[in-house]
């Protein structure tokens, strides 16, 4: 019994971490100071979400949460890419 | 709690242990975004969370549902595989866009596009 | 056999790659990943890309072991340098090393080193002269970077590739 309240509290702090980590990259994401930093914080935002799916996923038993994390992995690495294509791209233009 | 009844008491302990690193890890990358002072040197923080961070939890997560499932369930290798190869192309485009931002802007803190070999380290 | 095998290495990834995905070992799902296996690696011979010749399997299964622990250690390196620090970043700088490694396959996978080991990023690599910029969070000695990269990395991705 003892192990499974154990288990019980681990997951929850460490999905609060994994919160408050989060926060620390939506802060770089707002709060700038350059469009460098902003989409290096969406970035971090994406692995962090993908792992707090994971440990969703250890919570519930559910194997359904693997599949959304691998989408997030896959789109945070499509759009950080994107993004940084448009960074140097966009200022050729102008 | 349903998943963690049908769990051995061990298991669970490695389990949480496994994860509460890994979140830990995953933190400290994401609280040096905060504290580190500018771009080139935050860029460094994040691959805490894509290495140790997520390595750590992936296995938490394996270690679970093999014993749950009662059979070898690797498929967090995929995700471990993936964004092991995709975190190193992200970072790189993005401090080649920064350096390139900052050159054409001339910035003094950044190394020259044509005297990058004769470079003294800047502090 | 070579003209259904183009890239047996690469058809043999794709084919577990499937098989993960889908978490069956069913014939169904064998034949069908093999098929796709098979077809995914003739578009990729239709592209001709240069073939990598791996020389020594055991060299690069002793260079991943090498790579892992360096990634934890550095993992805790960092850790400190963000905890414990005032003013974390203060050291951090960028630095040039000249590289003898020209096999462009052993330049990628020293790439993807570089950069996921914590608290080293890899910049841009001049491919006329040769030299590596990179972008160092703790550069306190530049020469034992230099060491490290080249006698640790460097000579054993050379002995793999070329």
């Amino acid at each position: 019994m003892s192990a499974i309240v154990i288990f019980g509290w681990a997951i929850t702090s460490a999905q609060i971490m994994l919160g408050m980590a989060m926060c620390c990259a939506t802060y770089r994401l707002v709060v700038g100071p350059r469009a460098q930093d902003r989409i290096l914080g969406l970035d971090t935002l994406y692995v962090n979400a993908m792992l707090m799916l994971v440990t969703f996923g250890i919570r519930t038993g559910s194997s359904l949460y693997f599949e959304a994390a691998l989408i997030i992995g896959l789109l945070g690495f499509v759009a950080t890419v994107a993004l940084a294509k448009f960074l140097m791209r966009g200022e050729v233009i102008e | 709690m349903s998943a963690a009844a049908n769990l051995p008491a061990w298991a669970a302990l490695l389990t949480a242990v496994l994860v509460l690193v890994g979140a830990a890890v995953t933190l400290i990358g994401s609280l040096g975004l905060l504290r580190l002072g500018n771009f080139y040197a935050r860029v460094h923080a994040p691959t805490l969370g894509t290495t140790a961070g997520m390595a750590s939890i992936l296995a938490g997560s394996a270690l679970c549902f093999s014993l749950l499932e009662a059979r070898p369930v690797v498929h967090e290798i995929l995700i471990a595989v993936f964004v092991t190869l995709t975190t190193p192309v992200t970072l790189m485009l993005l401090v080649r866009a920064a350096l390139y931002r900052d050159r054409t802007e001339g910035s003094r803190d950044v190394p020259a596009a044509e005297a990058a070999e004769e470079l003294t380290p800047r502090r | 056999m070579s003209w259904l095998l183009p890239y047996p290495l690469l058809s043999a990834v794709l084919l577990v790659l499937w098989l993960l995905l889908n978490q069956s070992m069913s014939p169904g799902h064998l034949m069908l990943g093999s098929v796709l296996a098979v077809l995914a690696s003739w578009a990729m011979a239709a592209l001709r890309p240069e073939k990598p010749r791996i020389r020594r399997p055991g060299a690069a299964l002793r260079l991943l072991g090498m790579v892992v622990t360096d990634i934890l250690r550095s993992n805790l390196a960092v850790g400190q340098i963000i905890l414990r620090s005032r003013e974390p970043g203060m050291n951090a700088g960028f630095m040039t090393i000249p590289l003898d490694l020209r096999d462009r396959h052993g330049l990628a996978v020293l790439s993807i080193i570089i950069t996921s080991t914590p608290g080293t990023i890899w910049v841009n690599y001049d491919a006329a002269k040769g030299t590596l910029l990179l972008h160092v969070l703790d550069l306190v000695d530049e020469t034992v970077w230099i060491r490290t990269i080249k006698d640790r990395y460097e000579r054993r991705l050379m002995e793999i590739f070329e």
